[in-house]
């Protein structure tokens, strides 16, 4: 059996926080890119060089691509054959985040309880933790800060089976034409169907962890996702002050469902879809 | 784009009357950033009939809480957040003064009524812009609430800080102006 100590996991989680947080992942700023080249409204296209430009400086001078660092998403997968020694999984992953979050600059965001005190926690811990299983004896970490301009619009719909394809794309549109120019557009839309409630929502937010540049495997769900990119961007909604290029990129996952059920989750993220991954 | 009209602070409600939906402006002076916490706290304030520790007449609001600035530089990234979750409190703030709006993001019918009535001017920042926008601000001073972290009241001294306008004192909104040509659903 194979072991790594948390203080391993600690210190990648760290740098993975600051490294999300700085650098643009390649597939975006190339879809940034390519937007631009296509964007019709010029108001659109003078946004799109304001946030290419962004991206250029936040890179090139390590700060943040935006004020809202976001809340840290953590995906694990933990290996069966692989023991982790010196404390426990969650507190060496949220040592990293309050690590990473303050030797970075980064903002914290969070408050320890949200309805009555709203404390923040000053370390932006905890983090949101999904933890799986797997063959192995490996740990792989995915990391994708979430801010909240966009995750206010995301949103769920309860479908039913006679709704089918054509629901579930009146769903999807109903929840961006909502979101409008609030989520920091051009968006990146993370579409979760099947499932229940809750796995819908989480799959959404898995979702957004594909490339940007890359299609599901599954070709029926690949045509929806390139459909549904084409009526977002048919929406006006464009870069923030109206335009063509009103998203990158749609991501569906899908997973099994009851015979009643048709659940559709759509987490919508600005056009900052940061994200960082480690296998150790 | 068109030619950008510099505009300074403060902002008087003459000045604002005359920029119009669409407007690319840069603002050189002081602007002030509040955003939710603060909102609450300063309308809390002034529903039990207390003085505001900042004097908000003809000033410009920047809804912003900022990352921590690195050693030696005057502020962290600073774009703006979404200003519809200050919708509850704007009116209210807006009574204390306020000529200009700065976020980005949709409002309420509440709100641009508001904007009307004071000769109010709303300009977006572009959002996800931060590390950009932060190469027009000089200085980030804390003025009141500092226990609220980055959701203190701060003074921003800005030289062309690019923001465009978006809701105009009339009420015409750019958002609506912009997406209309490019809707085809």
């Amino acid at each position: 059996m194979r072991t790594i100590q948390v203080k391993k996991i600690t210190e990648e989680v760290a740098q993975m926080c600051k490294e999300a947080a700085y650098y643009l992942p390649g597939d975006v700023y190339d879809a940034l890119k390519k937007g631009r080249e296509t964007e019709e409204s010029p108001v659109g296209r003078d946004v799109l060089d304001q946030i290419i430009k962004n991206a250029e400086i936040a890179k090139a001078e390590d700060r943040p691509i935006c004020q809202d660092t976001g809340m840290a998403i953590i995906f694990v997968e933990v290996g069966q054959d692989l023991h982790i020694e010196g404390g426990s999984l969650e507190d060496a992953i949220n040592a990293g985040v309050a690590k990473g979050y303050t030797e970075g600059y980064l903002r914290k965001s969070v408050v320890e309880e949200p309805l009555f005190n709203r404390k923040n926690t000053q370390n932006n811990t905890p983090a949101i933790i999904y933890t799986k299983i797997v063959d192995g004896d490996k740990i792989k970490i995915q990391l994708a800060p979430k801010g909240f301009g966009s995750e206010n619009k995301s949103d769920i719909k309860m479908l039913v089976p006679a709704d089918g394809v054509e629901g579930v794309k009146k769903a999807v549109l109903d929840i961006i034409l909502h979101a409008s120019c609030n989520p920091c557009p051009p968006m990146v839309v993370g579409v979760g169907i099947g499932g229940t409630m809750d796995r819908a929502a989480v799959l959404s937010k898995r979702a957004l962890i594909r490339p940007t540049n890359v299609r599901n495997a599954h070709p029926d769900y690949a045509k929806l996702e390139l459909e549904l990119l084409d009526l977002i961007n048919k929406t006006g909604i464009g870069p923030q002050l109206g335009g063509t290029t009103s998203a990158l990129a749609v991501n569906i996952e899908w997973g099994a469902t009851h015979i009643a059920g048709l659940p559709v989750a759509v987490t919508i993220c600005c056009h900052a879809m940061r994200h960082s991954e480690r296998v150790l | 784009m068109a030619e950008k009209i510099r505009i300074t602070t403060p902002l008087m409600e003459e000045q604002s009357r005359k920029l119009k939906a669409g407007d690319s402006v840069l603002i050189t002076g002081t602007i002030i950033s509040a955003r939710d916490a603060a909102h609450k706290v300063m309308t809390e304030a002034l529903a039990r009939g207390e003085k505001l520790p900042v004097d908000w007449n003809n000033q410009i609001v920047y809804y912003l809480g900022p990352t921590p600035a690195k050693p030696g530089d005057p502020i962290g990234s600073c774009g703006p957040t979404t200003s519809g979750r200050m919708d509850a409190y704007t009116p209210t703030m807006l009574d204390q003064g306020i000529k200009g709006m700065v976020g980005k993001g949709s409002r309420t019918p509440e709100v641009v009524e508001s904007m009307k009535k004071h000769g109010v001017t709303y300009f977006a920042a572009v959002g996800g812009a931060a590390a950009l926008i932060a190469k027009s601000v000089q200085k980030y001073e804390v003025l009141a609430y500092p226990e609220l972290g980055p959701e203190a009241v701060a003074a921003l001294t800005v030289v062309d800080f690019p923001a465009i306008v978006v809701i105009d004192s009339e009420g015409n909104n750019f958002y609506e102006m912009g997406q209309a040509p490019y809707r085809r659903l």
